[in-house]
This record gives structure tokens, C-alpha cells and sequence, in this order.
């Protein structure tokens, strides 16, 4: 086998078929997988609504502290499943490669997606690659597309958001931004910061089955952060949606993560998440979600960060620990380290 | 203008390049505007630059006006509520 | 986080804040204490903790130019964007700068058609990009004030010691005595005082100040950047006000020594020369840019490519100029929120997170 990718990889031939082969084929190996056919087929599926969704996923560094590029595209879709109340059942994966990439690099990506996967109890049942030339990709990018199936009445919706309802996380923010922001090339940063990347839908199963029909709604926190979540939420439904008010002291942040931000002048509320999900419940269920959320290794830390209202309809306002309230826009682009 | 926080100084080398610490992330700083910077004093840091040691005696001081203020405070709000 | 949590204790902040209240309603007149935080830094502080609605309605708060992204002249910044299009340049600069509106465009359009531009914490980061990439020339977008301009001087000090001959610098480094002189001498807004900048101070000393209360008769606190330090600084500037009395306070003794630092000045001596420099909002003020000495013309990106600086039309309706002179708060300008926002900003004040206008635009 060669050392690196070759445009040839991704021509069909033999190159083609000994990559599948040796790299996904092996390590994915799974029964829908190892027939190799156009589709899988995957059969009958469990009673309840068929939740799709597809994500693509270009993170540099590739391999991070807390992650890599393969576990964040296994836990993205799954996390994307898990928030709309589905069990993941099914993955695809489409790998873009560019010409030149180590193999051994590829196989590591490989390895990370299918120990994830089997983690998270999910089947890559189809695949794809394509490789592009050098410099026409950054390395590798995967699109992954997930299937799941939400049960017989589980019904989770922004819509369903009403004034008094408590909004939770399930732990502290920002660990997934800054820690590959510090690990960047030439951002001369050290820490133990870890990304948070993790399959969310353990947690979000134990949390729906403690307080049924006491959840609104689910949303996992990655690019844009907790703020982004929020004002999504705001600004859901054409009416203009609630108001949200959180308080600035309740939003678990790691010391590794507001240090960081004091070095580059940046959020943490704006920054991403790989395993943090906001979640909306009920007044009366507040304390059932919250111990139902720390029971769960993934939610410890579980905080109630805030709650919906009826003022400031559209927007999401921030409680300083001064006594002061500010609104929480949506961000405009990515965060930039700044100077000033 | 003018990002700088205070870090903690952990190592130094030959070269006037120094080790900072805040929180648990850390920086390769330069001490080149602060030379008589030692390991373990604060500096205030800017792309990646110290641009000053701050001073604990200083900083102490600061934190005892804020202090006072407060016990100040309290009696004027006792005395508030008696004339009340 | 040593130095941090200690000077955000809420519960003295909220003392402070009934004191400064107190304070300020000893004083007859019946507009509030109006005080400028000279600072960018500062802006962003302020709206960061939320301290402007605390304070009103005794004391009001008026942005000044002290972000160096908003004070940036669309021309300069046109020039560096053309330095980023000839082939062969990486242009280094500080996150900041990178969606700034030039007349056409921002360093990011810049690098969507292919421009190799560079995000860098440090100087010396883009040091090390010039050792690693010899065969390109690597130009350096200098902004900031007298704060940042060390290191710069220090890299190209270092450039020079070292060997590195493809390290330049576009300055458009700026002094800000300079320009709080050209808002005072313009005297389109009252002060009563000025929250002066901490870490320009840290370098400069809290002495380059004294021209404030000795010249225009108002007071200058020097503060630092957590709110118990900029409370304590607007405390004593509205006791001061209260008292008819005019001195430079330095309230951020922990950083900032009368002299500053000696060092850091030493540097800027000997990579600048004081020159004149173009204000977005001001125009040329002289003696408030710095221009690299004869010596390091060979880095000058302004002459190893000379590029014109055509004048730059400012966008219709645009007050960023009136903003940063202090002589409108962002919501006096008609665009505010209507055209102009953080996601279209048409200004640099929307642009800059310390810039006034992307500062109040958080605000209800």
C-alpha cells in the first residue's frame, strides 16, 4: 500500500478498492457495510417518527486535544439526532481527501470515527471518497449523514417554549472552541484544555425518560455557542418567539477557558461546544431535569442558567453580577483573537 | 485600547523569553520591556510582550480602598436607618 | 485567575456604584458628571459588565478614540489591503483588523480572492512566519498605540539582530496625548474628566497626562480594566469634579508607574520617529503617528511598496468621526441599528468589539 493519498485513490480502480478495503471496510466493519452494495439496507425500523440530518465537518487541527476530526463527525450528527429526540441508529460517511494526505493519518481519522460510533451505539452503514488535488482541500473533510427514529411521543419544538420554562446545560462552556483555538498553528498556546466532543444522546435518552413530556425542546450548543443557541430560539418562530434572560454567574465556564479568553479577548459563550446541549424544561420539572442530568457522567455539571420570559420578546439578555442587563446578539462571524 | 492580563511568570530563559501562566494556559512570552522581571512575579502581558510587573503592595492597597469604602458604607446606611 | 477575580468582587462594584451616586448628587447642575473613557478597552469593559445603565443618570460616559481598529484612516487601510494583492506577500496583522471596511472592501475579501493574510497574537509570531517562509515577504499590519508599538519596535529590533530580511512594517502606529489634545482644542463636547487608558499609561507613565488637569483644568484617572478598577476611577474623577479640583489619579498603581515604563520607551525611541498621522473621524493630527526611523527603511513597507493612499470617500450618513471626537453617543447617528450593525456594519465603531458602536449595540 502506498504512504500517501494519490489522486488514483479516488479513481475507482484497484487503489480505490484496496482503500476501502484496508481502511474502511476494516475498521467500520459492520453487516450492512461489509456487503459493499450501492445501498445499505437496513430493514425494518423501530416504531416513531424517521429523524434525518447531515452535517459536514472541515476542523484544523485535524487531531486535537479531547478529539479529532473523525469523533466530531460521528458526535456531530449523532448529537444533531439526540436533540430532535431521536435514537441514532444509522451514519453515513463521506470523506473528501486530498492528494498527498498520509495514509496513516486517514487510518487514525478511521479508527477514531469507528470506536466513536460503536460508542455511541450507532452503524456507519454507507460510505464515500473522493480525493481532490493537493490544495484543493485542507487535508480531509467528512460529511456525515445520521438516521434515527423519535419514539411514540417524545415531541420537542421551540414552538412549544413558554414563558416561566427553565433553561439548563448540561456542563461548562467553551471547552471545544479554545481548545483548538489554542492548539492552532501559531497561536503558541499550552493547556490541558480539552475538547468536549461526545455522543450527547445517552444523557438526553436518561433525561426525556425521567420527566416525559416535560422537555420543550433540545438544542446542541456547537459553532456560535451557548449565545447562538439561545437566539435561535428567540428568533424561531415568525411571531418573533419568547424572551430568554440567563444570569452571567450561573453559566459554568472552566478556568482553563476564561483564562483563555482573557489571553484573546474572546466569549465563551460564543465559542464552541462538541458535547453541551441546552436544554428547556418546564418550571414545575426543574429539579427532576437537573438530577436527572447529573446522574449522567456527561452531565455533572449541570447548571440552570436562566429561564424564558415574556419581556423582551425576540431577545436573549445577559444579568451581569453588577445588577446590569445586556443583550446577547447573535455573532456576526467567526471570533478573532484580538489585541484590543 | 489594549488587551493585557496578568500572568504568572513560571520559567525563564537566556534569551529574556519567559514561561507565563494564567489559569492553566500558558504562553512563551518576552521580557524584553521588563528585564528585571523575576519567576514568580505577575506581569501584565500584551502580544506577547510584558509590559510591566505589577506590583502585590500596590494591588494590596487597591484592594484595601475598595474595602474601606464598604465599612464606610455600611455605617452611612445605619445611620441612614436611625435618622429613618 | 490572580490579579482578575479579586477586582470583579460584585458586591464592592455594587458599593461603589451607590457611592459614586451619592457622590455625584452633591454637585449642582443639572446635567449628569459627563466623563470620557478615552479607551476602546475600556468601551468594552463597560458594556462587558454592563456599568454605563448602572451609572446613569449621575454620571454619563462618553467613548472616546481610543480604539486603534476605528481610528484607522480607510486609506491606510486600502494600502495595506493592496500590499496583501501583490503576489508574494504574507501580510500579518492582529485579529482585528481583519473586518474593517477599507473603501473596498476588508482583509478577509482580501484573502477570499486569494490573498495570503495572517492572524497573529504576537510580533513575534509573524517573526517566526518571515524565518520559516524566506523566499516571501512578510509585511506587518502595525496598529495600536503606544502600548503595542513596543513590541513591534522590539521585533524589528530583533529582525535586524537576527538576520530576518523579510520582515517589514505598515505603521500606522498612533499617540493618543495627540489626539485627546485635538478633542479638548476642538471643544465640540464638555468633559468634566477623563478615564484615562491603563495600559497606554503602563508604557507611557500616568505623567504623559498631567497636561490635562494643568492645561484644560480636568481631571484624568488612570484605571485599569476590571470594574472595581474603573469604578474606583470614576469615583474619584466625580469626587474630583464635586471638589473643583483638577489632578491626574492613578488608580491602576499596580500596573501603571508616573514614569511608565523605561524600557518600552527606549524601544519606541529608537525603531520610531514621531510623525503626523491620519484619524479616521479627525483627519491629519500632527505628531500623533510613528513613522519608522531612516535606519529601518529598509523595513518600511510603505516604501518597499509604494503604494499611493487615494483619499477615501467616509460612507454616507456615517458619524463615526463625531463618535469617536466624542461629540455624539452611537444612537445620535441615524444609521445606528437602521443600517448599520454589527453584521453590515458601515462604519469601524460597529466593527471593532471596542468600538463605540458595536458597544452600545448590545444595549437595549
Amino acid at each position: 500500500m502506498e504512504d500517501h493519498i494519490l489522486l488514483a485513490h479516488g479513481s475507482g480502480g484497484i487503489l480505490t478498492h484496496e482503500l476501502i478495503r484496508d481502511v474502511f471496510a476494516r475498521y467500520f466493519a459492520n453487516p450492512y457495510l461489509d456487503d459493499l452494495g450501492d445501498a445499505a439496507l437496513v430493514g425494518e425500523l423501530p416504531p416513531g417518527r424517521v429523524a434525518l440530518t447531515t452535517d459536514s465537518y472541515v476542523v484544523q487541527p485535524l487531531f486535537f486535544p479531547g478529539g479529532d476530526i473523525g469523533a466530531l463527525a460521528v458526535c456531530g450528527t449523532v448529537n444533531d439526532l439526540a436533540v430532535a429526540g431521536a435514537r441514532p441508529l444509522y451514519l453515513t460517511a463521506g470523506f473528501i481527501l486530498e492528494e498527498g494526505l498520509p495514509l496513516e493519518t486517514l487510518e487514525r481519522v478511521v479508527v477514531s470515527m469507528a470506536e466513536t460510533a460503536r460508542t455511541a451505539g450507532v452503524v456507519i452503514v454507507a460510505g464515500d471518497t473522493k480525493v481532490v488535488d493537493h490544495g484543493a482541500a485542507d487535508g480531509l473533510f467528512i460529511n456525515t449523514a445520521g438516521m434515527g427514529v423519535i419514539p411514540p411521543g417524545v415531541d420537542l419544538s421551540p414552538a412549544y417554549l413558554q414563558p416561566g420554562d427553565a433553561l439548563l446545560i448540561n456542563g461548562p462552556v467553551g471547552d471545544h472552541g479554545l481548545a483548538v483555538m489554542l492548539q492552532r498553528e501559531g497561536m503558541g498556546f499550552g493547556s490541558t484544555l480539552k475538547s468536549d466532543t461526545a455522543p450527547l444522546h445517552g444523557l438526553i435518552t436518561a433525561l426525556l425518560d425521567a420527566i416525559p413530556g416535560q422537555v420543550r425542546c433540545l438544542r446542541d450548543a456547537t459553532r456560535g455557542g451557548l449565545a447562538t443557541v439561545l437566539n435561535e430560539w428567540v428568533t424561531s418562530s415568525a411571531s418573533g418567539g419568547p424572551g430568554i434572560e440567563i444570569e452571567e454567574a450561573a453559566i459554568p465556564v472552566r478556568e482553563e477557558v476564561r483564562a483563555a479568553c482573557e489571553f484573546l479577548g474572546l466569549d465563551p459563550l460564543y465559542a464552541a461546544n462538541e458535547g453541551k446541549v441546552v436544554v428547556a424544561v418546564a418550571a414545575e420539572a426543574v429539579e427532576a431535569a437537573l438530577s436527572a442530568l447529573r446522574a449522567q457522567p456527561l452531565g455533572q455539571d449541570a447548571a440552570l442558567i436562566g429561564h424564558i420570559t415574556s419581556e423582551h420578546v425576540g431577545r436573549v439578555v445577559l444579568r451581569t453580577p453588577y445588577g446590569a442587563r445586556r443583550i446577547l446578539p447573535m455573532l456576526t462571524g467567526a471570533q478573532l483573537p484580538r489585541i484590543c | 485600547m489594549c488587551l493585557a492580563i496578568p500572568t504568572q511568570i513560571t520559567e525563564i530563559d537566556e534569551q529574556q523569553m519567559a514561561t507565563v501562566t494564567l489559569g492553566g494556559v500558558e504562553r512563551r512570552i518576552s521580557l524584553v520591556m521588563t528585564p528585571e522581571a523575576q519567576v514568580g512575579d505577575y506581569v501584565l502581558v500584551h502580544t506577547g510582550y510584558a509590559i510591566a510587573v505589577l506590583d502585590p503592595a500596590e494591588a494590596q492597597a487597591s484592594l484595601e480602598t475598595f474595602a474601606e469604602l464598604a465599612v464606610i458604607q455600611e455605617e452611612l446606611d445605619q445611620r441612614a436607618d436611625e435618622i429613618h | 485567575m490572580k490579579y482578575i477575580d479579586e477586582f470583579r468582587d460584585p458586591a464592592l462594584a455594587q458599593q461603589w456604584i451607590v457611592q459614586i451616586h451619592r457622590d455625584a448628587a452633591r454637585r449642582h447642575g443639572a446635567r449628569p458628571i459627563r466623563l470620557m473613557e478615552f479607551c476602546g478597552g475600556h468601551t468594552h469593559a463597560i458594556s462587558r459588565f454592563g456599568l454605563r445603565e448602572l451609572l446613569a443618570p449621575a454620571v454619563e460616559l462618553r467613548s472616546g478614540p481610543g480604539c486603534p481598529v476605528c481610528v484607522t484612516a480607510a486609506a491606510d487601510l486600502d494600502r495595506a489591503i493592496a500590499m496583501a494583492d501583490v503576489p508574494g506577500v504574507i501580510l500579518a496583522t492582529f485579529g482585528d483588523m481583519m473586518r474593517v471596511p477599507g473603501s473596498a472592501g476588508t482583509l478577509y475579501d482580501a484573502r477570499g480572492r486569494g490573498a495570503d493574510v495572517r492572524i497573529v497574537y504576537s510580533p513575534l509570531d509573524a517573526l517566526e512566519i518571515a524565518r520559516r517562509h524566506p523566499q516571501q515577504s512578510i509585511v506587518f499590519l502595525g496598529v495600536g498605540f503606544e502600548t503595542t508599538a513596543p513590541g513591534m519596535a522590539a521585533a524589528l529590533l530583533q529582525a535586524e539582530a537576527d538576520g530576518v530580511p523579510n520582515f517589514s512594517l505598515l505603521s500606522l502606529h498612533k499617540l493618543t496625548p495627540p489626539a485627546m489634545r485635538a478633542i479638548l482644542e476642538a471643544g465640540e463636547v464638555a468633559l468634566d474628566g477623563i478615564i484615562g487608558p491603563g495600559h497606554v499609561s503602563a508604557i507611557t507613565g500616568s505623567a504623559a497626562w498631567e497636561f490635562l488637569p494643568r492645561e484644560y483644568g480636568i481631571p484624568c484617572a488612570v484605571a485599569g480594566f476590571e470594574p472595581l478598577d474603573i469604578l474606583s476611577a470614576i469615583g474619584a474623577l466625580v469626587r474630583a469634579v464635586v471638589a473643583g479640583e483638577a489632578a491626574v489619579i492613578n488608580t491602576y498603581a499596580r500596573g501603571v508607574r508616573p514614569q511608565g515604563n523605561l524600557v518600552a520607551q527606549q524601544l519606541l525611541a529608537r525603531a520610531f520617529a514621531v510623525a503626523p498621522a491620519d484619524w479616521r473621524g479627525f483627519g491629519v493630527i500632527p505628531d500623533s503617528g510613528l513613522a519608522l526611523r531612516q535606519t529601518l527603511a529598509h523595513r518600511d513597507a510603505a516604501r518597499l511598496f509604494p503604494i499611493e493612499a487615494r483619499p477615501a470617500p467616509q460612507p454616507t450618513g456615517c458619524r463615526c468621526g463625531d463618535v469617536l471626537r466624542g461629540v455624539i453617543t452611537p444612537t445620535d447617528c441615524a444609521l445606528f441599528r437602521r443600517v448599520c450593525s454589527p453584521r453590515t456594519p458601515v462604519g469601524p465603531c460597529m466593527v471593532s468589539t471596542e468600538g463605540a458602536c458595536a458597544a452600545y449595540f448590545q444595549y437595549e
